[in-house]
């Protein structure tokens, strides 16, 4: 008896002191500003699963992708130390928030949801999602065909946020990275993934035949470098590296390198 | 309070969370339990044939990440088996194959601390090997086995958080879910902590505590 009144008490403190502590919200945790004495640092970070923008190169163990080189050429342009990471891409809003880091370029669609958290660059890349099914799959043409159908989907993007529109809640699977969702696809654990259509183009190309796309491209997606909330200076000197990489051709050049063809 | 707004809204799809890892955490444990008793005393069998598998499954689940087991049985045995495997299930699977591992050394550790006389004593009485086991050395061991149990229960619901990775929404995954749409990662976070917290403390207090006194109640020393 006296046992299960101290247990109860017990919770009731634990309840009461949480309460306490979020109380004295909206603490900023600061950086440690390591600076460099000729440059300074940037840290960006992408989600590395979200091939051609960002994976991990098999072959050296390195970041790779347009998304890679893209910071890369804008902070040799705006005279900035790049150090790259890589993280969940649900994580990188509240990353960003916590001044965790400066950027991220991980793929990320302009939103006016996400616009409320942080601030974007101009756009550099137009994306759009596309709808992938099995290859045996005959019954699937587009996104109108997916209600009531099983997709698979990553948590926190826009390809998430469309399956919830088309299709009920429990009928989606979300996965941390865009490749395990995929791959779920592939095993034939769902009918569908509603993803960026360049990540699952590539998937295909990269000798995954058992998955096809089906049915129009939903373009309406532009891609944004994302910096923490009221770090005009950082978007500034992106936006004059970005204006000035398309003009000399090293925007091409890398766009190319990765999507075999000329920007549209 | 924009703090108790924040919890009221999450609360649904965290609520959803919970159910799931308080019914995989009790399939876990429960599986666990009857695997590691069976295997923890095939470890002690004499006979080769048995005590080898024992061995194996042991070492193959303690010395694994659970994590690495997860991928393994998800990702890695449809393309095997030509057709996916049940999600839920095969969670269940995992848990408490890797659950199992734990128990059964714990099992063993527990009927290897009681002392040689007491078989010794039994089986002078006329019982044979296994009514020696049955009526006289498991009851005993089991009280000793009850606090590393309690531990393995808990250790287990913690990782539970970790079906995350085969596309489970469990509590820690809807926290993030939640915070993938909403950017309240403070406040979700320490709201999960706390549940976690409070089922910890549940399962200490009327798992292991109320099971050591009613078991204390049978000694007449």
């Amino acid at each position: 008896m006296k046992k299960t009144l101290k247990f109860v008490l017990l919770a009731v403190l634990v309840l009461a002191l949480a309460v306490a502590a979020v109380g004295c919200d909206g603490s900023e945790p600061t950086k440690e500003q390591a600076k460099d004495a000729a440059k300074p640092k940037l840290i960006a970070a992408a989600d590395a699963t979200f091939a051609p923008f960002e994976f991990t190169d098999p072959k050296t163990g390195k970041y790779v992708g347009f998304d890679v080189e893209l910071i890369q050429a804008l902070c040799d342009e705006a005279g900035y130390e790049l150090e790259f990471r890589s993280m969940g891409f649900d994580g990188l809003i509240a990353a960003l928030q916590a001044n965790q880091i400066d950027a991220a370029v991980s793929a990320m669609t302009i939103t006016d949801e996400r616009k409320k958290e942080v601030d974007f660059s101009d756009p550099y890349y137009k994306s759009g999602l596309v709808v992938a099914v099995q290859a045996k799959d005959t019954e699937i043409k587009g996104f109108e065909d997916l209600k009531g159908k099983k997709i698979a989907v990553q948590s926190g993007t826009t390809g998430a946020l469309q399956a919830e529109k088309i299709t009920d809640k429990d009928k989606i699977t979300y996965f941390t990275n865009a490749d395990q969702a995929l791959l779920e696809l592939k095993n034939g654990a769902v009918d569908a993934v509603v993803n960026d259509f360049p990540v699952s183009a590539y998937f295909i190309q990269q000798g995954n035949k058992e998955v096809k796309m089906v049915g129009e491209i939903l373009s309406a997606e532009e891609y944004g470098i994302a910096v923490p909330k009221g770090k005009t200076e950082t978007v500034e000197k992106l936006n004059a590296a970005l204006k000035k990489i398309k003009e000399n051709g090293k925007y091409d050049q890398i766009y190319k390198k990765w999507f075999g063809e000329e920007p549209k | 309070m924009e703090l108790l707004q924040i919890w009221k809204d999450a609360f649904p799809i965290l609520m959803m969370g919970l159910k799931l890892t308080i019914q995989l955490t009790s399939l876990a444990v429960f599986f666990g339990c009857i695997i590691g008793l069976f295997v923890g005393l095939g470890k002690m069998s004499r006979i080769k044939l048995i005590k080898i598998p024992a061995i194996t499954y042991i070492e193959f689940f303690r010395g694994s990440p659970l994590l690495v087991q997860l991928f393994l049985i998800y990702f890695g045995l449809p393309q095997i088996l030509g057709h996916p495997v049940d999600r839920f299930w095969s969670a269940v699977a995992v848990l408490s194959l890797n659950s199992g591992a734990y128990c059964a050394e714990i099992f063993r550790a527990g009927i290897q601390s009681i002392e040689k006389g007491q078989m010794e004593a039994a089986r002078s009485l006329g019982m044979t090997h296994i009514q020696a086991m049955r009526y006289v050395i498991l009851p005993q061991a089991f009280k000793r086995v009850i606090p590393p149990l309690g531990n393995e229960f808990i250790a287990m619901m913690k990782d539970t958080s970790l079906v995350s990775v085969i596309g489970m929404a469990e509590l820690a995954r809807s926290g993030q879910l939640y915070i993938s749409t909403t950017y309240k990662a403070f406040q979700i976070w320490f709201l999960v902590a706390i549940f976690y917290i409070v089922m910890t403390l549940f399962i200490s207090e009327f798992f292991v505590n109320r099971m050591e006194r009613r078991l204390q109640a049978g000694d007449h020393s």
